[in-house]
């Protein structure tokens, strides 16, 4: 049968790459800054030699590409074990939106502190979810598995819309101070969301890398044969996983509440941007999710410098076909 | 006469792995040719390099006076070198009738043409009765035979046939071997893969043996099997299959 | 040989798309009255019940019967709604035209996109992925087209009185029904005609399995791309009857991903790979809206909070999708014909 890229899992999947394939991936990564830089030169040439709106672009960009790499990351991780495409990963992101919103405006709490609401509800509902409805459909051809997640996505986008309708609500904090960074603006909820969506991402790294549950899930994802029969419960671990992914999402959502108009929709922009972060990356392969959320935000940045009359999504679709078409394991993959 | 199939210095690497080295050999036509040799040996490679399913590494191929080297499998189907997969693939859904109008639909644009071709095939290999089954409902020994069906209904000069006796029990092949026979009898050159000595034996004109993607030897079935060369290749894995 | 498989083989001997051209003719005749019947408000339905139908055959063809998932079907939808109103409101040219025109830009796209595709050798979800990808990047760029009026859209001109011509009639016209009719079976009949011509039947060889179709020479790009035109134009025809009835298209209602997402889910609800599964689809789905709708502006006492929202067709959907995904992966109309084969 002829191969189904999406079927080339690797041997080591999560951790850190063999010894020959880091020369490679060394290799890769420079090719990657390298063409980064070429953009940014060209950006700057585009808009008339302006350093300053440059800046903005990268500083911009990178800060929101640390929210698109917590997102992928769960998104990432969901397919490295289940082997499941989740499009519903953007309608958990706005599940996480809504719940800060409904805890912060009605006990009025810091948006950042109900993360301790969020990170858990999401978890639980995730592990709801995974039980329930897609361990039914474990093995089944990847589309209607994609299909199951997107109707998954629906149903969730338009509960809440039904909830709450499709007015737009905003939760703020109560300071918002604007940071200098080499010229350009940073908000500090931007900042924030920043550094907390990197905190989260590199615990839930640590956990994968260090603890027990962390390394069943990366056995279970290299070899569910091999791991059930060294005694781990594959199910749960199919569980967890989808939990964390789901929390993943939810944490996001929560950050990005001070700076993000909460729509039922929102969610959607998220869920594109995560897609081509995990396809850059590669499918499954984490520390490609980190990396590969930074090149999206810059990309969505630069493409508003580059088509300036056009959605700043344009930048992120011309990026997803190249990948695509010329690398679609993404650029962490050790095989081509 | 130059030969029919001429296979030179053909050779295949999987990343550093030699498949298939330097093999040579040449083909009648009309010739029956059987390939054997242990497992691993690179005879489905062989095949997968000549019908153009995997390009080769090195060497070339000439059938009927083209070289067909960089052929795809797709053109040298449509020529008339068609290849059998050692795996059943039937097309599932499909029924046994559809799938050979299928093969017979490559080289009859009329589907009533076709339909007409295929259902003569299915009389001739004896899965006439099949015909409106669906293939996957299938039996082993008729999926086999529908492989070969399919094969033949694209009118092929030359017929790569892998392991076609392989799942089969010992009762099951006789009527099989003596449906190869009629169709080496219509003129059709047969390069066949198989395991099942009594078969090579009966039907080839002429052995060649493979052993670790070499050729190690080739010549009449009697020439092959008294062969010191062979007959080690072979005994060699059941001495160290005793010894383990 | 047992009785009972000898009863299938009768069944199947009985070639099948005689039974279907047969089915269409009467199905044809008992719907024709239907608009006399009728009030406004079903008529409406009725007509969207036509669209998703035509939409999910279109579908249907590259993806059901040729397995090649598209996720961004909206793009053929699209690009047949625009070719029309373009044309019309620019250039005074009749619809029919734009449907020509449409057709053969869709099939076109499909081709480019479909050739991309296969040659960066993209499979599976990649390649719907991809195909999600170029729908949304058409979507962005007719977006932000001041030719093609971007972000307004357009509005079909309208006319006083019927023009079966102009394809425009007064508001609640029978004729509007009888023209989707005749569109919608044409377009069965194109994937009756197709699916059991020589194109279709290396269609489905090529699903069923790839190499093997090509290891008995058939050209395996060339009828995939055939699949992918002929798909593309049929969502062209959606398209184009859509801008007519609505006399509104703007780049959202034309490519966006609710379009292609509608264009899977009546096939899948009906039955991937069967001839009527779009329709039967489309007849359970297109009514769900209206029916939420009119629950909503009444709900009963009990969820009197609902009342207004919006939302609860989607879910219903949505649960739908789920329910059919996992129970019923066939569909309505593939589960019933999958067993009664098999008895």
């Amino acid at each position: 049968m002829s191969a189904n890229q999406m079927d080339a899992v690797d041997a080591d999947v999560f951790g850190a790459p063999a010894a020959n394939d880091r020369a490679l991936l060394i290799r890769r990564i420079l090719i990657t800054i390298g063409i980064t830089a070429l953009v940014i030169v060209l950006a700057y040439w585009r808009t008339g030699g302006s350093e300053l709106v440059v800046t903005q672009a990268i500083v911009t960009g990178l800060l929101v590409g640390g929210v698109y790499s917590l997102i992928a990351l769960g998104l990432t991780l969901i397919f490295g074990v289940l082997h499941i495409i989740n499009f519903a990963q953007g309608a958990l992101v706005t599940m996480g939106m809504y719940a800060t919103y409904v805890i912060s405006s009605n006990l009025g709490w810091n948006p950042y502190l109900t993360l301790v609401v969020s990170i858990p509800l999401l978890f639980a509902f995730g592990a709801l979810v995974q039980t329930l409805i897609i361990n039914r459909s474990m093995g089944e051809a990847h589309e209607n598995q994609l299909l199951l997640t997107l109707a998954l996505g629906l149903l969730i986008e338009n509960t809440l819309l039904l909830v709450f309708g499709g007015n737009p609500l905003s939760v703020r904090t109560s300071t918002e101070t604007v940071y200098n960074i080499f010229g350009a603006v940073a908000t500090q909820s931007r900042l924030i969301a920043f550094f907390g969506a990197a905190f989260l991402a590199v615990l839930l790294f640590t956990m994968l890398q260090r603890t027990g549950v962390g390394t069943a899930i990366r056995a279970v994802a290299a070899n569910p044969t091999g791991a059930k029969l060294v005694g781990i419960n594959v199910k749960r671990i199919y569980m967890i996983t989808f939990a964390l992914g789901a929390a993943c999402a939810g944490a996001a959502g929560t950050l990005v509440v001070p700076f993000v108009s909460i729509q039922p929709i929102a969610g959607e922009v998220f869920n594109i941007t995560a897609f081509v972060v995990v396809v850059l990356g590669g499918l499954g392969k984490v520390v490609g999710a980190m990396f590969g959320g930074l090149i999206v935000g810059l990309a969505e940045q630069f493409g508003g410098i580059f088509f300036p009359d056009q959605s700043n999504l344009l930048g992120v679709f011309i990026v997803f076909i190249l990948i695509l078409f010329l690398r679609p394991q993404g650029l962490f993959a050790s095989t081509s | 006469m130059s030969q029919f199939i001429e296979v030179e210095k053909l050779s295949k690497h999987f990343r550093g792995l030699a498949a298939l080295s330097n093999v040579s050999f040449s083909v009648d036509r009309g010739e029956v040719l059987g390939i054997i040799g242990p497992n691993g040996a690179g005879k489905t490679t062989l095949f997968n390099c000549i019908a153009g399913t995997l390009p080769a590494s090195a060497g070339t191929v000439e059938f009927d006076g083209t070289n067909v080297t960089s052929w795809s499998d797709i053109k040298l189907a449509n020529f008339g070198l068609v290849r059998t997969f050692q795996l059943m693939r039937p097309f599932g859904s499909m029924t046994v009738l559809e799938n050979v109008t299928v093969a017979a639909l490559v080289r009859h644009k009329d589907f009533k043409e076709a339909s007409a071709i295929a259902g003569k095939v299915l009389v001739q290999v004896g899965l006439d009765h099949y015909s409106y089954r669906r293939s996957r409902d299938l039996p082993t020994a008729a999926l086999k035979r529908l492989e070969l069906a399919r094969a033949l209904a694209l009118e092929p000069k030359a017929l790569l046939l892998d392991e076609v006796l392989a799942g089969l029990v010992p009762a099951e092949r006789q009527p099989v071997i003596d449906l190869l026979k009629l169709i080496r009898d219509q003129g059709t050159t047969l390069l066949f893969v198989e395991h099942v000595m009594q078969a090579v034996m009966q039907l080839s004109d002429r052995v060649l043996v493979l052993n670790h993607g070499e050729k190690l030897a080739l010549g009449t079935p009697a020439q092959v099997s008294s062969n010191p060369e062979v007959i080690e290749a072979y005994l060699g894995d059941e001495v160290t299959d005793a010894r383990a | 040989m047992s009785s009972s498989t000898a009863l299938v083989d009768v069944a199947r001997r009985r070639t099948w798309p005689d039974r279907n051209l047969i089915a269409l003719v009467i199905g044809i005749l008992i719907l024709i009255p239907f608009p006399l019947f009728t009030g406004a408000s079903q008529d409406a339905i009725a007509i969207r019940v036509i669209i998703v139908a035509i939409l999910g055959i279109s579908w249907n063809i590259m993806s059901g019967y040729g397995g090649m998932f598209s996720f961004g079907h909206a793009a053929y939808f699209g690009i047949g709604a625009y070719s029309c109103a373009v044309m019309l409101v620019n250039f005074d040219i009749a619809p029919w035209l734009g449907m020509i025109v449409g057709m053969g830009l869709a099939a076109l796209f499909g081709v480019f996109i479909g050739y991309l595709s296969f040659r960066y050798k993209l499979k599976g979800t990649y390649f719907a992925l991809a195909t999600f990808a170029f729908a949304e990047m058409l979507r962005i760029i007719v977006m932000s087209a001041p030719a093609l009026n971007a972000g307004i859209g357009y509005h079909i001109p309208l006319i006083t009185d019927s023009s079966w011509w102009l394809m425009q009639f007064p508001p609640g016209s029978p004729n509007y029904f009888w023209l989707g009719l005749i569109l919608l079976s044409a377009c069965v009949l194109i994937s009756i005609l197709f699916i059991r011509s020589r194109a279709g039947q290396f269609l489905i060889a090529i699903r069923e399995d790839e190499t093997a179709a090509s290891s008995l020479g058939v050209p395996v790009l060339r009828f995939k791309l055939i699949a992918i035109a002929v798909s593309g134009a049929i969502g062209a025809v959606a398209g184009v009857f859509y801008t007519q009835y609505y006399l509104f298209i703007d780049p959202d209602l034309a490519f966006g991903a609710s379009r292609s997402i509608e264009a899977i889910l009546a096939p899948v609800v009906g039955g991937v790979g069967t001839i009527w599964g779009p329709i039967v689809g489309s007849t359970v789905l297109a009514p769900l809206t209206d029916i939420t709708a009119a629950f909503l502006r009444n709900p009963p006492v009990l969820l009197a909070f609902l009342e207004g929202r919006s939302g609860l067709d989607v879910m219903l959907y949505a649960i739908l999708i789920i329910v059919m995904i996992l129970f019923l992966p066939r569909g309505i109309f593939g589960t019933i014909k999958e067993k009664v084969s098999r008895k």
